[in-house]
């Protein structure tokens, strides 16, 4: 006991004030900050679970161990009612406060999840609405606040609270966009909604997270998140490549029955 | 002992073969990479000629899939999707379009991206768009936001071509686009029409094989 | 005890061909698949024109596969006592001459002694699980460096099957060999209480097998284990083998389920109550528990794919009224409990060998029940974990957070008698218990990084990553593996009479052990940097780590190697007789003779302790009291 205590204190402020800032994701959104956050929280609490069994084990190993060749009996202890009930106490109390605490995160802001088309957790304040379509094997990105504006490339204005909705034209994929501490399923048919609170800009990672056929694996890219004057001549400039296709695209909607749907010919 | 011995020896044998059988046959079967025409200078060149069949014909693993086919240097057709390019290199690509159109499921590719322009030129003529419902494939490279869709035949032109590789007296599109290649590596390109016919959502068997719909870039 | 005796009669080979073995089996496997195969091209219809453009025929496919097995049942003889049955025969001589037999050749022919039928799980599970093992090492090979190696094509398929092998002969890996053998042994019976059925499960699952590894003749299948719609409906003829293998694999586990929880519950030996089972026993009721109700559904699901993709029924497509959410939560309706299924057994091995090397009571054995029993009931509540971020019930995931990390506390009671166990024992380190120590370093590691999954917030990040990758690996390898070879080593020499090479085990189990940590850890950080599953491609700057992973795997590869070495030494080169109680355990299976009787006991045993009656407090009972009348 004495030595788990001694482990414990000396591990718990390593885990937290080392370890903890370079757990991921980063603290590039809100929601990524909140994650690391989590991360570290977790960390932190199971640490003392860990130097507990370690400890016991090792010391088990080390001082109930056989000292001669002979086959000897140990204690005939068959339980401990003491024991069993405190762990029992003590490991429910963690896994309420895991689950408590797990819930207030998401409350927050959804944690940077898909949320479904019904979000539960809306942070609140104005919003741009990005749309990401995920197809086999890509993402794109729609914009309906810029008259539709579809581009192969995602950026984002800084300091915004971006609502995003994923959807897919075909097969399950997730949109996991690392450094923004997002991801969420595209499903065809479907509408995901996450919300992010961007932060100082900077690069992102964008990978495909959902096993989606044969180009899975090859279905990455990099977003940006860039400063408010960058993104406007960035829109400008995607605004004058898509003017042509205009006239073809359908109007923007959270989800797409594309043609052909059955058996193409 | 002896017997038991042989045993074992002959049971690792077997199972080694059939690791080696499954590594060397199946593993690692894929399509030869061919290499473009390429010219040197201050910015190398290089030219890239394929084409689409609706299916290949008969000789082919595979007779009823829709496919690319690609020149090699002897000016023959090969099956294979896995082409060798020169880095930093402005690359001249002409798709001779022999199948009909299947119609794109996201009409933003109907707009050519990424080529020399963001424009490409069909049957001679420069386009920056085309109809969405015309389109037969395209030939995109992911990582270089390359996209250009290919305008297809239509269903009532003569003289259709059902056997790869087609000869130019078959009804055809001709287009042609560039685009510069960065520095070396191993790039993937695909066709994002759902063209594989009889497949749910048209974007099985062809669309998910190398050397069908979906290939590699070598750039060295 | 009187046995019937029959003479020993040796007819010539041709003759031993003819008739129900393995050979036959074969033969009527291949005819049952052709003609399969040609019936499923006489089947034409409107609906199924798009089979031209294809060059897919997955309806005969499907007959090829069904007939194929029905073939190889057939041919095995597993039709034989039905039909002599409904023919008015009576039950033949036949039978109790094939219980029997001691020729080896009944490790390769159609035999109902669940001694024999354990042994031939043992074997052929270890087959099969060789296979994955090998495309395990093709995966790390491949992802040496950030380019691929293989195709994408193959490269998926290499992951497909190596998930879905593993998942699809670990789930029988301890109740098949372990179960069969030992179950009736530990509770005082002759046998399980459907030795036919038990013969069934595991031809079953061996024809599984065949029919997974055919996929790569049809161009494999891109799905990985999971096979989500609607990929499973675009991919090649190669995806009807990944349905046929995983609908066997499902019936051949609700079969041995209900054997063994019909064996438990109605042919205890007198005296032994339900507080007195050992505690392997409580984790096979448990696990078989899972098995009956969970396996069905992966059964139906895989019927409805298979419904898909022939009759065009559209369950999984949301464009044909259906949904891939749908999918979604029907397989990890399955897939969860599936986890549980694989992982309980090893608890229960893990508990079971404890004592004897502490040589103490198990501590807490109410509490290791209920740790085990808890854990079966509360994994059907847990299943949308797996699926936190994929828009469905959004407003659920709360309750899933909730409930996932609730069953942390029926783990953390198995954790508790373990250690509870060793406490003022007096422990021999021998290579069973070497392994079992093992198990509690590696859960440890595995149950925790399991609680950043099931909290939301890190699960945003960890899902679909190598993280969750690494703790899965974690729990089954490090959990379920490392017990499977505590009781190889442990049982094995009860099981073959004879011994197996201490030294060559210690050698084993401390490669493996730190070259499994070794490959796995890195694995964690790996996906905490974003690696996602499943790709053949990383960024440049996850080489290192992936090539140190690599490396590690490739002597993880070797330790089994080393396992495999040791097997063909002790038991075919040296074949040094194995003591009758080598680790002086108390428990009853012990305390049969070796080699194990085909009767098993000669007298029914009647039990008036429980399991594990060590330690100094009192002198340990006589197991197997004379005194008893011989019953059933």
């Amino acid at each position: 006991m004495v030595l788990t205590a001694v482990a414990s204190l000396v591990a718990v402020p390593l885990v937290v004030f080392v370890l903890g800032p370079h757990l991921p994701p980063g603290k590039g959104t809100d929601q990524a900050a909140g994650q690391v956050t989590d991360n570290t929280v977790l960390t932190a609490v199971m640490t003392p679970f860990v130097c507990f069994i370690l400890v016991f084990l090792a010391y088990s190993m080390i001082f109930f161990r056989r000292r001669g060749s002979e086959i000897e009996e140990g204690a005939a202890i068959r339980g401990n009612p003491r024991a069993q009930t405190a762990w029992i106490v003590i490991t429910s109390a963690t896994v309420l406060f895991f689950a408590g605490y797990g819930t207030w995160a998401l409350l927050q802001s959804g944690s940077g999840g898909g949320q479904g088309h019904d979000p539960m957790s809306v942070p609140s304040g104005p919003k741009l609405a990005v749309q990401v379509i995920a197809q086999q094997w890509q993402f794109s990105y729609r914009y309906p606040s810029y008259g539709g504006l579809e581009t192969s490339q995602l950026m984002l204005p800084a300091n915004r609270l971006i609502e995003l909705h994923v959807t897919s034209l075909d097969a399950v994929h997730s949109f996991w966009a690392y450094g923004l501490g997002v991801k969420a399923d595209a499903t065809l048919g479907a509408d995901n909604v996450v919300f992010v609170n961007t932060r100082a800009p900077r690069p992102f990672d964008i990978h495909c997270a959902e096993l989606c056929g044969l180009f899975h694996g090859y279905m990455f890219d990099k977003g940006g998140v860039v400063d408010a004057s960058t993104f406007a001549a960035w829109i400008a400039k995607q605004r004058e490549v898509f003017q042509a296709v205009a006239r073809y695209m359908p109007a923007y909607a959270t989800t797409y029955a594309p043609d052909p749907q059955r058996r193409a010919g | 002992m002896g017997y038991r011995i042989a045993a074992i020896v002959a049971g690792t044998a077997a199972i080694v073969a059939v690791l080696v059988w499954y590594v060397a046959g199946f593993l690692t079967i894929a399509p030869s990479a061919v290499a473009s025409l390429t010219t040197k200078g201050a910015e190398p060149t290089a030219e890239l000629t394929l084409q689409t069949v609706a299916s290949l014909g008969s000789g082919y693993t595979q007779p009823t899939w829709v496919s690319y086919l690609v020149k090699d240097k002897n000016g023959k057709w090969q099956h294979s999707t896995i082409f060798t390019l020169p880095a930093h290199a402005l690359v001249h690509v002409t798709v001779y379009q022999y199948d009909g159109n299947s119609g794109l499921r996201n009409p933003f590719l109907a707009r050519p991206q990424g080529t020399v322009g963001d424009v490409m030129q069909v049957d001679g003529k420069t386009v920056d768009v085309v109809d969405p419902a015309d389109a037969s494939h395209t030939f995109a490279i992911a990582a270089y936001h390359l996209v250009v869709p290919l305008v297809g035949v239509g269903d009532n032109a003569k003289n259709q071509c059902d056997q790869a590789p087609c000869g130019l007296d078959k009804a055809h599109r001709t287009i042609t686009f560039s685009f510069r290649t960065g520095g070396p590596g191993h790039y993937r390109w695909q066709c994002f029409v759902p063209c594989a016919a009889g497949f749910i959502y048209g974007f099985g068997g062809p669309m998910q094989s190398i050397g069908y719909m979906d290939g590699f870039l070598n750039v060295v | 005890m009187s046995t019937v005796s029959v003479p020993a009669e040796r007819p010539p080979l041709l003759r031993r061909l003819v008739g129900f073995n393995l050979l036959t089996a074969v033969i009527l496997a291949a005819v049952g698949y052709y003609a399969g195969w040609w019936l499923g091209h006489q089947i034409t219809a409107p609906s199924l024109a798009y089979f031209a453009d294809t060059s897919q025929d997955d309806v005969a496919l499907f007959l090829a596969y069904t007939l194929g097995v029905v073939g190889f049942l057939v041919g095995i003889g597993l039709l034989n006592y039905p039909v002599s049955r409904m023919l008015g025969r009576p039950s033949s001589i036949h039978d109790l001459k094939e219980h029997q037999r001691t020729s080896w050749t009944r490790y390769i022919s159609l035999c109902t002694d669940h001694k024999v039928v354990g042994l031939q799980y043992l074997i052929g599970i270890g087959f099969f699980i060789f296979l994955g093992g090998v495309n395990a090492m093709l995966i790390r090979f491949e992802l040496l460096r950030p380019n691929p190696v293989f195709p994408p094509g193959q490269y998926l398929t290499l992951v497909g099957l190596h998930g879905t092998m593993m998942m699809g002969m670990m789930t029988s890996g301890i109740l098949g060999p372990f179960g069969s053998y030992f179950l009736p042994l530990m509770i005082g019976s002759r046998r399980l209480a459907f030795p036919r059925l038990e013969a069934l499960t595991f031809w079953l699952l061996m024809a599984g097998g065949v029919v997974l590894m055919s996929t790569v003749f049809y161009g494999g299948f891109p799905t990985g284990w999971t096979g989500y719609a609607p990929l499973n409906d675009q991919a090649n003829m190669g995806m009807d083998a990944y349905i046929a293998f995983f609908a066997l694999v499902g019936i051949s586990m609700t079969l041995l389920a209900f054997n063994m929880l019909a064996t438990v519950f109605t042919m205890r030996a007198p005296g032994l109550t339900w507080g007195r089972l050992p505690i392997f026993v409580w984790s096979i009721v448990a696990t078989a528990g899972l098995n009956v109700l969970a396996a069905p559904v992966l059964v139906t699901t895989l019927t409805m794919v298979a419904l898909d993709r022939t009759a065009q029924t559209g369950f999984f497509l949301s464009t044909q009224g259906g949904s891939q959410f749908l999918y979604e939560n029907l397989f990890w309706f399955f897939g969860h409990p599936e986890v549980y299924i694989l992982a309980i057994p090893g608890f229960g091995i893990l508990l079971e060998l404890l004592p004897v090397f502490a040589r103490k009571p198990l501590w807490g054995y109410r509490l290791g029940v209920a740790g085990m029993l808890g854990v079966a009931l509360m994994s059907f509540f847990v299943w949308q974990h797996h699926l936190f971020v994929s828009g469905i019930n959004a407003d659920l995931r709360p309750f899933y957070m909730l409930s996932t990390e609730l069953i942390s506390l029926p783990t953390g009671f198995i954790f508790l008698c373990a250690l509870g166990t060793l406490w003022r024992g007096k422990i021999r380190y021998d290579v069973p218990m070497l392994f079992c120590l093992g198990w509690i370093f590696n859960f440890l590691i595995g149950g925790l990084s399991g609680v950043f999954l099931s909290d939301v917030p890190s699960d945003v990040t960890t899902h679909g990553s190598f993280f969750s990758m690494a703790h899965f690996h974690y729990t089954i390898v490090g959990g379920l593996i490392f017990t499977f070879f505590a009781a190889v080593y442990y049982w094995l020499p009860k099981m073959t009479a004879v011994e197996l090479n201490q030294r060559l085990g210690k050698i084993h189990f401390w490669i493996m052990f730190i070259s499994f940590n070794s490959t796995f850890a890195p694995l964690f950080a790996i996906g905490f940097l974003g690696q996602p599953r499943r790709v053949a491609t990383y960024p440049s700057n996850l080489q290192f780590l992936n090539d140190w992973a690599s490396v590690s795997a490739f002597v993880l590869g070797f330790s089994i190697l080393i396992f495999l070495a040791n097997l063909i030494w002790s038991l075919v080169i040296v074949r040094h007789p194995a003591e009758e109680n080598p680790w002086h355990s108390k428990s009853l299976e012990w305390q049969v003779p070796t080699p194990v009787p085909s009767y098993d006991f000669e007298r029914i045993p009647v039990i008036d302790s429980d399991p594990y009656p060590y330690g100094v407090e009192r002198p340990p009972p006589a197991p197997i009291p004379a005194i008893t009348p011989a019953g059933r």
